[in-house]
């Protein structure tokens, strides 16, 4: 479903992806890890045109998506830390959203009611915790029902019950037979919900495997352990 | 588009100081008209007020907008909306709220007091140097990411155009007073949006009778229509110029 190949950036001398070569099929949820600054993010990024690769290519169904905006509508971001007009209203941004994507018919306000958010549809942006701002944009980036979605660091800031309704979210979604990308550093979250790991270091792809290929090649019951025994072997 | 404009005005209303804006040019141009003296008068000491704050309130504004509307910006880019819209909307949103500040603040007690042609070369000239400056804030914009030194650069141009470039025809027209400059003030002033803004004005109040050789040369080229007209494409093509730029770089740059 997305194809990226020999993708580069740097950001002045600092260079943040180095060839980076990766396919992701549709119906998986892929969890992207690394150490901070492995270029995760970069990654995310780029597919969605935030950020311009200085080479490679990034093609969703085949066709290339670099310089192209439409292909957008078929995917739902989530970022790291949601940035938010301060001045508006929760009910103002999703509104304003809708607005512009009223192509899209069917809209789903299933994590709008289960987050409880109509209760502070009044609320100004910028009042809002953290947490908060991130059930908005979880809301905003499942909404309109797209093929792919992209969610950074979707738990950090969520609170326990939060995060475990995002996760089922997830589940379902991924059952329609959508791409989920996934960056996370939570192992155990990463188990619960991802098929297959990509780990990035140094903007390089260190591995990309099914999370039972993992296991099996590290010999080792949990997750975590297995992706340190693999990081630690190679070094 | 139309829809990102109509999100770019509301933010702009919401916040006061366009208002303020333009209650600011109502008293000024209401105060000037009812000092007494001819309306031509009036016109010609607004022409100078104008030309001064106009520009300096338009590229403040609009740089602090759009460093304040960059997490919008960021909001909107995720969505299946071309960059150059986003810039574009942007860009409109704010120069038309500005003008229209402009036009009511201006305009109006112009209309109720003086209207004549000269009149309305001020309002349209105050209109154009409004969607000029705004263009040369986004342009600070886009090429800084830090605010600070957006807002800096935004001030030197001020400066520049307002100040400064008037100094430096000044020193040339001093040392070369023994070669015939006629020609070469003309290009100079092609050079400078509210040199050539004020140029327009003046020509058609009476004083232009007053400025030597050059006023008579700027009179037989600028007096007439066709002057006037390519005058005003020179003001366009000092907008098209600088939105173009900074949209090409806004297109072209990580977010």
């Amino acid at each position: 479903m997305i194809t990226i190949e020999n993708l580069r950036k740097s950001y002045g001398k600092l260079q943040v992806l180095n060839d980076v070569s990766v396919t992701f099929d549709a119906g998986k949820v892929v969890s992207v890890i690394g150490p901070n600054g492995a270029g995760k993010t970069t990654v995310s990024k780029c597919i969605l045109g935030m950020v311009l690769p200085d080479s490679g290519d990034i093609r969703i169904n085949g066709e290339s998506v670099l310089n192209k905006h439409a292909y957008r509508s078929q995917i739902g971001y989530m970022p790291q830390i949601g940035k938010y007009p301060e001045n508006m209203k929760i009910r103002q941004v999703i509104e304003m959203i809708r607005d512009i994507r009223k192509d899209v018919k069917e809209v789903d306000e299933e994590l709008i009611g289960l987050y409880g958010l109509k209760d502070m549809y009044d609320k100004r942006m910028g009042s809002l915790s953290g947490g908060t701002k991130q059930k908005v944009s979880a809301a905003l980036a499942f909404m309109f029902n797209p093929q792919i979605l992209i969610l950074d660091e979707p738990t950090a800031g969520l609170d326990p019950i939060s995060a475990e309704i995002l996760k089922s979210k997830i589940l379902k979604e991924k059952k329609k037979g959508k791409l989920i990308l996934i960056t996370s550093h939570i192992m155990s979250e990463v188990e619960e919900v991802a098929d297959e790991v990509l780990c990035l270091v140094d903007g390089q792809v260190k591995f990309h495997e099914t999370i039972k290929s993992i296991k099996a090649q590290a010999n080792e019951e949990r997750l975590s352990r297995a992706i340190a025994k693999i990081m630690n072997g190679e070094d | 588009m139309s829809k990102i404009i109509k999100y770019v005005f509301y933010d702009i209303v919401k916040n006061r100081i366009v208002l303020a804006y333009t209650l600011f040019l109502l008293l000024l141009s209401i105060g000037l008209f009812n000092l007494g003296g001819s309306p031509d008068k009036a016109l010609l000491s607004l022409l100078n007020l104008v030309l001064l704050t106009v520009p300096l309130i338009s590229i403040v504004f609009a740089t602090t907008h759009f460093y304040n509307s960059y997490e919008f910006i960021e909001l909107l880019v995720a969505q299946p909306i071309n960059r150059k819209k986003i810039f574009m909307s942007e860009y409109l949103g704010v120069a038309c709220s500005l003008s229209g500040a402009f036009v009511l603040g201006v305009g109006v007690p112009v209309l109720v007091f003086g209207a004549s042609t000269t009149g309305l070369y001020l309002v349209l000239t105050g209109v154009f140097i409004t969607f000029i400056f705004v263009a040369m804030a986004f342009l600070a914009s886009v090429i800084t990411r830090d605010k600070a030194k957006g807002i800096g650069i935004a001030l030197l141009l001020w400066f520049y155009f307002a100040l400064i470039y008037d100094g430096i025809v000044l020193f040339i027209l001093y040392s070369f007073a023994d070669y015939p400059l006629e020609k070469a003030t003309l290009a100079l002033t092609a050079l400078n949006p509210i040199d050539l803004g004020r140029i327009i004005v003046l020509l058609n109040l009476d004083v232009s009778a007053l400025m030597g050789y050059t006023g008579a040369l700027y009179k037989s080229i600028l007096g007439s229509l066709w002057g006037i007209g390519l005058a005003f494409g020179l003001l366009l093509l000092w907008i098209i110029v600088p939105v173009m730029g900074s949209r090409r770089i806004f297109s072209r740059r990580d977010l």
